[in-house]
């Protein structure tokens, strides 16, 4: 057991290290899966109008089959997605206190003291499958606090923490595999990615009675959605995850000893001795395109889903009279898909907000890792760098954000063939958010250009706009909090009206904010 | 001809600490300057100055006959700089980011490129993750030694490197300093290099240049220790010019004297007759401790 030597005192700096954001999560997961069970009984009181609600083909695509009528069924089935954040969580988890640490020199420096050499790895999955345990128990109390039974209330803390342990194994065996903790992430959510696209072919398929049903069952997420919380609550499929878990991580185990600390099983590839790049606009060109690239995949996979979901939701509004009559009322059947679809665009847009913070963040990145050194001693003025890397925080969402409408206008185009009609229209919703995400990164360039080590501030923006638009979709909030995000100031597309205004304030107060803040940059002792 | 770098009085406070405190450096165009002093002396942060990436709260600062601050794009095209602690982009290969950081300046001449990856025997196809420390502050010493600059700014260049390349290192230098005539700032803790390459050389400590000159100048104000055991009454010595610390006991004397003074005292110490004499000469060790120590500051 040498090999485990230190590895109490490693737990014990992880939990120092994220004392703030393990507890977070843990918490904020729970309570909304509790706050779910009295939000979703009230809206929808009867077994008829639950399974009326989540029978429509992209529901079915997003969060999978309902398994039964009952309120626990039913609100297991809508946080289907909440395995999925959990297996994400827990996987960069894994990676951050493994191949992070290793790549930083930091697990060298631990490495000579008297640490084993499995006990980094050994460390950090202890702490993240607790943390999954911790979650899996608090769950199951609130859900039972909120008359839910007992049996099933444990099943889906299970549903959580298999999916949870699952990812965080594919974390550890990924941290082996590179010696480039970006790649590591990469493989390890294409892996998460694949399980989600596995489950979600399957189900669709599967409610179409189509020949692909069998794809959910290869697929981690399709295993543990199977466990059926309150209705059979197959603990086998618990064992099931717990086990290949554990394969995995014997997996991971070989395959370091296998390997030197700070190396990955796949070797470097080596790269040209000449190089091309001979400008900032290049440089940053090399720094941005892999996350310009996974932010387009990712939102056009985002148009699609949307784009099918409102196809569903337009469904289930002909299959009911009542309804149809209801939103006739409202506005006409258009009226409800639009709005279904303008509140769609506005969570783009949110998302889109985090790409541009985080593209802005990557000058930050440059700076306090030195490499901004050796490029400002060259003939590259400040302004040159900073406008290189703003480039992609400003037109990066644009393109993003284009793939989304574009995704979004084809699939809701080909579901009620109007693809001609709908294609500009949804573009064009999707490319009107940009003036508000505009703006937040523009405040994140301010904090840069005037407080730079308080640059992760930044995160505050989307944060307080994700959850303003959150809270205010479900609770009447009060106008002044409403007005404070950008985004609420922003049309309601597709199908509201357009004003100029709005948009010219929008990039007006971008515009000033951000130049204020490059004005900063330049004043201020770069790097600080 | 100008100075290439001139300072005078730069102040540079972060917080409640002073980096600087009224630093004076002058660097004679054609000269290899050798920057000296303990960690945290100041060095780097007056290299930032003269890059403009740093602004002097107080005191001005010239570079190549502009300031640093408000012309850096235009000085930056003049001259090269190589940090201390050289971090790269870990999936550019060493080659990238030497070619990146050339025609970020003005150009690459490809032969002396070539010529510069072998002599330090660099890889150029390796991504910049699976380089070491040494490694890396080669490609540094190679995007500058590459480009046609007419000053080098090196800030501890060769921490990381072999004996070796330490070698090459030198050679380099004094190439581009005899035949090019190129200014060097070469800021070290490597005495043996400093002696073998600089012309002249400025301490610093705690923010302040402490001592400029040439290295023999620097010498003349190292002092020998001597010790004596005398036959007569050691009358007059006390008062002789360069004498310190001077300690008598039974016939016997310690003292220090200051170098460019030694010869008259020694002529005393024959007149009274020596029995026996222990002389330590100055060494630049020696000279650089007792500069680098909190009480040599003036």
């Amino acid at each position: 057991m040498k090999s485990l030597a230190g590895t109490g005192g490693l737990i014990r700096l992880i939990l120092r290290r994220d004392r703030v954001v393990l507890p977070l999560w843990i918490v904020l997961l729970v309570a909304i899966s509790v706050s779910y069970v009295q939000e979703y009984g009230d809206l929808f009181p009867t077994p008829e109008s639950r399974v009326k609600y989540a029978g429509n083909a992209g529901f079915i695509t997003l969060y999978g089959e309902l398994s039964g009528p009952s309120l626990g069924e039913f609100v297991t089935w809508r946080l289907g997605f909440v395995p999925v954040m959990i297996g994400l969580i827990s996987l960069l988890t894994v990676i951050r206190h493994t191949r992070v640490e290793e790549e930083s020199g930091r697990r060298e420096l631990l490495g000579a003291t008297v640490v084993g050499r499995h006990a980094q790895l050994a460390a950090a999955l202890t702490t993240v499958l607790g943390a999954n345990l911790v979650l899996a128990v608090l769950l199951a109390l609130g859900m039972h606090s909120q008359d839910l039974p007992l049996s099933g209330s444990v099943a889906i803390g299970l549903v959580y923490a298999g999916t949870g342990w699952f990812f965080a194994a594919v974390g550890a065996v990924a941290a082996q595999l590179t010696a480039s903790a970006g790649t590591a992430r990469g493989i390890a959510i294409g892996v998460l990615g694949g399980a989600y696209v596995l489950r979600a072919a399957g189900d669709t398929s599967a409610h179409t009675d189509g020949p692909l049903a069998w794809l959910s069952y290869v697929s981690p997420i399709g295993w543990a959605q199977r466990i059926h919380p309150y209705a059979q609550n197959r603990w086998w499929l618990a064992v099931v995850l717990l086990a290949v878990t554990v394969l995995l991580v014997a997996v991971a185990v070989s395959l370091a000893v296998r390997r030197d600390v700070g190396a990955g099983i796949l070797a470097d590839r080596l790269g040209p001795a000449d190089g091309t790049l001979g400008s900032p606009l290049g440089l940053a060109w090399r720094l941005h395109r892999g996350l310009l690239a996974a932010w387009t995949v990712g939102f056009a996979l985002l148009g699609l889903l949307f784009g099918g979901v409102a196809e569903g939701v337009g469904d289930m509004m002909r299959d009911d009279p009542g309804i149809q009559e209801m939103f006739q009322r409202l506005g006409g059947a258009a009226g409800l898909i639009d709005s279904f679809l303008a509140g769609v665009m506005t969570l783009v847009g949110l998302i889109a907000s985090a790409y541009a913070v985080q593209a802005t963040l990557r000058m930050r990145v440059e700076e306090s890792s030195g490499r901004v050194e050796p490029v400002l001693a060259t003939a590259t003025s400040r302004w040159q760098w900073a406008a290189s890397h703003l480039v992609f925080s400003l037109l990066g969402p644009a393109v993003a954000l284009l793939a989304a409408g574009v995704a979004e206008g084809l699939a809701y185009g080909v579901a009620i063939g109007d693809v001609g009609g709908q294609l500009p229209r949804l573009i064009g919703a999707a490319l009107a958010q940009l003036p508000a995400v505009w703006v937040l990164a523009a405040i994140a360039v301010a904090i840069i250009g005037f407080f730079p080590q308080a640059s992760m501030a930044s995160w505050a923006g989307p944060t307080v706009c994700i959850l303003i638009g959150l809270v205010s979709a479900g609770v009447s909030t009060a106008d002044w909090i409403r007005d404070i995000s950008p985004f609420t100031h922003l049309p309601s597309l597709p199908g509201g009206s357009v004003s100029a205004g709005p948009f010219l304030v929008l990039l007006a107060i971008a515009l000033l904010v951000g130049v204020a803040g490059l004005v900063g940059l330049r004043r201020r002792d770069l790097p600080a | 001809m100008p100075a290439a770098i001139s300072t005078e009085g730069l102040v540079k406070s972060f917080g409640r600490t002073y980096a600087l405190d009224g630093l004076d450096l002058a660097v004679r165009t054609g000269e290899v300057h050798g920057f000296l002093g303990p960690n945290g002396a100041g060095k780097t942060t007056t290299i930032r100055i003269l890059l403009g990436m740093t602004r002097a709260d107080e005191g001005t600062a010239r570079v190549l006959d502009g300031d640093p601050w408000s012309d850096a794009t235009e000085l930056h095209r003049r001259l090269a700089y190589v940090p201390g602690d050289v971090t790269l982009w870990p999936n550019l290969s060493g080659g990238e980011a030497i070619d990146l950081l050339g025609r970020m300046r003005g150009g690459v001449d490809k032969k002396r490129k070539a010529e510069l990856l072998e002599r330090f025997d660099l890889d150029p196809r390796k991504k910049a993750r699976a380089y070491s420390k040494g490694n890396r502050q080669k490609v540094a010493l190679v995007a500058a030694f590459a480009s046609d600059v007419e000053l080098l700014l090196l800030d501890e260049p060769t921490s990381g490197l072999d004996p070796l390349m330490e070698e090459v290192f030198r050679e380099v230098v004094q190439e581009i300093s005899d035949r090019e005539g190129r200014t060097v700032l070469l800021s070290s803790h490597i005495l043996s290099e400093v002696e073998a390459l600089c012309d002249r050389v400025t301490i610093i400590r705690a923010g302040r240049a402490v001592e400029s000159g040439t290295l023999n100048e620097l010498r003349h104000l190292t002092r020998t220790s001597i010790q004596a055991e005398l036959v007569g009454p050691m009358d007059g010595l006390a008062q002789l010019n360069g004498v310190h610390d001077l300690q008598v006991d039974d016939g016997r004397v310690r003292f220090d004297v200051d170098t460019d003074e030694i010869n008259p005292v020694l002529r005393r110490l024959t007149e009274i007759g020596v029995r026996s004499l222990v002389s330590q000469p100055p060494s630049l060790e020696e000279l650089f401790l007792r500069l680098y120590e909190p009480e040599a500051v003036k």
